[in-house]
């Protein structure tokens, strides 16, 4: 389908397509197995200016939003979930400071961020504080000139390997969710260390850490926005990266429907090609229809969000839940096709499987997506 | 330093396919790249300029749609892309493309070093960059794998052979061909890609280089490609089975009655 991308988007793609073909489809299962940080790959598309493209002009970006960033992130995921995840989340530990940081803020960090010299990451996530924001235990105390920190959050994709980390902690815990607030915290800043790297079902290329913050002592000026702003700073990044993460799931099942085609031509049964059975041709298509399906809300959501438009919170939601969703269905069908080869980890279709669980998962699992989706369309009712 | 990079599009195929009638390549249906071993240059060319500073020029001579190529290389950090095109260039060969780049080189004047690919993909005859050599009357080093350095105007550089490497100091300027052990292409970026978009390609034809007309194209060109076609494969050889003595020793029976 064609869906009128700017010349500037078409290079995106084109790009990214490139660096997925050329340079991660070779990888993919050896950064899969070995769980490494791909910091080789990482340099190649800091070098082909990746990073730049969610990051305004005036900071060394080229101004691309966030259909630009879907269509990066889809096409690195079509090679490789786990590497493709390394990307986007460094996008996600970037837009808060886009969004909410200052003029001295953004001047600081989003060149590095831009050029790809530094990677970001996002910390919101606690042991017992996943989609309960107000939960959260992580406490930054003000003394002076600076902010104490002190807390532990886990599951943090990038974390150990990013430079720059946006994080949420408490300033007032007797407010919950408005008593959060958001912080930069610079990798070697003392008292902040990272803890044990989980060993993950799926996206194993990308590093997934805790942070362990013990009398981290920032400067003031790392506050982002003001006191008690935390909550708002994630739910509008979150708003705007959650279509990064449809993408992703977008890219992992159309990565999983090029495998699946390309076996079920190649694969003879019965003396002929099990593409020319009427039941591989069924799930093939329904496939490919339900991929098309979500690329529009995807692009659609996207351009609405860059157009400016505001309560996008709702379309947002559909996307990433709807796209999720979908990539479980597909790349589980593509498994399916493969048969006894799909199971095997010596063909690509059971990667795309386990990578495709995740998107389902984090930025808000698919229930907190539906959960708002229905308070808006209740809110919407009562107008 | 001032570099001029000398590419070719070609098919992206490898097996490129011939009419059998004119004996020339069906382009139609075939997606046209930057001839590969090109892309070492290119990326050669892109790197002396980030380290000595300078320009990277580079030239084409082919239809058209062959600007694309050009456009590539601009978005790889090549500077100014020039596009030889014009209807009295077709149907040139070895020769002919050499001496027409040769005088589009002399238009263009000042330069330390030209760059070419050590052949392209689709003809395979490694004979227009030594033959711009010849036509300029500057040194040549063909099948370079590294370049060691530049300095008192002299460049020296590892020449790849069968058996292993020669060092070679030529003066500049110079021309040298390519291997794919100099380095590894960088993709484009963004950025490249951007200005890539926009930079100003040049386009010559006959009468903008300094060029004796009946020297290009066909008529220009001393060779015609009088049949191409695609050799049979070798038939197997004969076998011989048993255990090594055995075989040793039929095999020299063998040879025994071929010599007699």
């Amino acid at each position: 389908m064609d869906y009128l991308l700017t010349d500037e988007q078409k290079m995106i793609q084109e790009l990214a397509r490139k660096i997925a073909v050329e340079k991660i489809k070779p990888v993919a299962a050896k950064y899969d197995a070995s769980e490494e940080f791909p910091w080789d790959i990482m340099k190649v598309m800091a070098e082909s200016d990746l990073f730049s493209i969610f990051v305004p002009a005036e900071y060394g970006g080229t101004g691309g939003g966030v259909l630009d960033l879907c269509l990066a992130a889809e096409e690195l995921s079509r090679a490789c979930g786990g590497i493709a995840v390394c990307y986007a989340a460094s996008a996600l530990g970037t837009f808060p400071i886009i969004l909410f940081g200052n003029e001295e803020q953004k001047k600081k960090y989003l060149p590095d961020l831009a050029s790809g010299k530094k990677i970001a990451a996002f910390g919101i996530t606690e042991p017992e504080a996943g989609s309960d924001a107000s939960a959260i235990k992580t406490v930054a105390k003000k003394e002076g000139d600076y902010y104490i920190l002190n807390g532990l959050k886990h599951f943090i994709t990038n974390g150990g390997d990013a430079q720059t980390y946006t994080v949420i902690a408490m300033t007032d815990k007797t407010k919950g969710a408005r008593g959060a607030s958001a912080f930069i915290v610079e990798k070697g800043t003392p008292g902040f260390t990272f803890g044990k790297k989980e060993d993950k079902l799926g996206i194993r290329a990308s590093s997934t850490r805790e942070l362990i913050f013990t009398d981290c002592k920032i400067p003031k000026e790392n506050l982002l926005a003001k006191e008690g702003m935390g909550f708002i700073v994630t739910m509008k990044t979150f708003d705007k990266s959650r279509p990064g993460v449809a993408a992703q799931a977008l890219g992992i099942a159309q990565g999983a429907l090029d495998v699946a085609v390309k076996y079920s031509k190649e694969r003879q049964q019965f003396g002929k090609s099990i593409s020319s059975f009427q039941g591989i041709q069924w799930m093939l298509a329904d496939m490919a229809t339900q991929i098309e399906a979500a690329r529009a809300l995807i692009y659609a959501c996207a351009k609405e969000i860059d157009a400016g438009c505001k309560d996008v919170a709702k379309d947002s939601a559909m996307a990433k839940m709807y796209a999720s969703d979908m990539a479980m269905k597909v790349t589980t069908d593509a498994v399916q096709i493969l048969g006894g080869y799909g199971y095997m980890k010596d063909y690509p279709a059971e990667k795309f499987m386990r990578d495709a669980k995740i998107t389902q998962i984090y930025e808000g699992t698919n229930q907190i997506q539906r959960s708002i989706i229905a308070l808006q369309l209740i809110k919407e009712m009562a107008k | 330093m001032n570099i001029i990079v000398c590419i070719k599009q070609v098919p992206e195929t490898t097996e490129v396919r011939i009419n059998p009638e004119t004996n020339t390549l069906i382009r139609e249906g075939v997606k046209s790249i930057i001839n590969p071993f090109d892309m070492y240059a290119i990326e050669e060319g892109v790197r002396l300029k980030e380290k000595f500073g300078g320009k990277v020029t580079v030239i084409t001579m082919g239809p058209p749609q062959a600007e694309a190529v050009l456009r590539e290389a601009v978005s790889m950090g090549a500077d100014e892309g020039i596009l030889l095109s014009d209807r009295a260039f077709a149907g040139s060969d070895t020769w002919a493309t050499s001496y027409t780049l040769s005088a589009a080189i002399r238009k263009i004047g000042v330069f330390d070093l030209i760059i070419c690919g050590k052949q392209a993909s689709d003809g395979d005859t490694a004979q227009v960059g030594p033959g711009i050599s010849a036509h300029l009357d500057i040194p040549q080093v063909t099948y370079v794998k590294k370049i060691e350095g530049i300095k008192d105007n002299a460049a020296k550089v590892e020449r790849m052979t069968e058996e292993g490497f020669e060092i070679i100091e030529a003066p500049l300027p110079a021309l040298i061909t390519v291997v794919k052990e100099i380095n590894t292409p960088r993709l484009p970026s963004l950025k490249g890609m951007m200005r890539a978009k926009q930079a100003k390609i040049t386009c010559w034809k006959a009468q903008d280089i300094d060029a004796e007309a009946d020297s290009l194209g066909l008529a220009g060109s001393p060779t015609q490609v009088v049949k191409i076609f695609t050799p049979p494969a070798r038939e197997c050889g004969q076998m011989l089975e048993g255990e090594a003595p055995e075989i040793a020793e039929k095999l020299a029976g063998l040879l025994r009655s071929e010599i007699n």
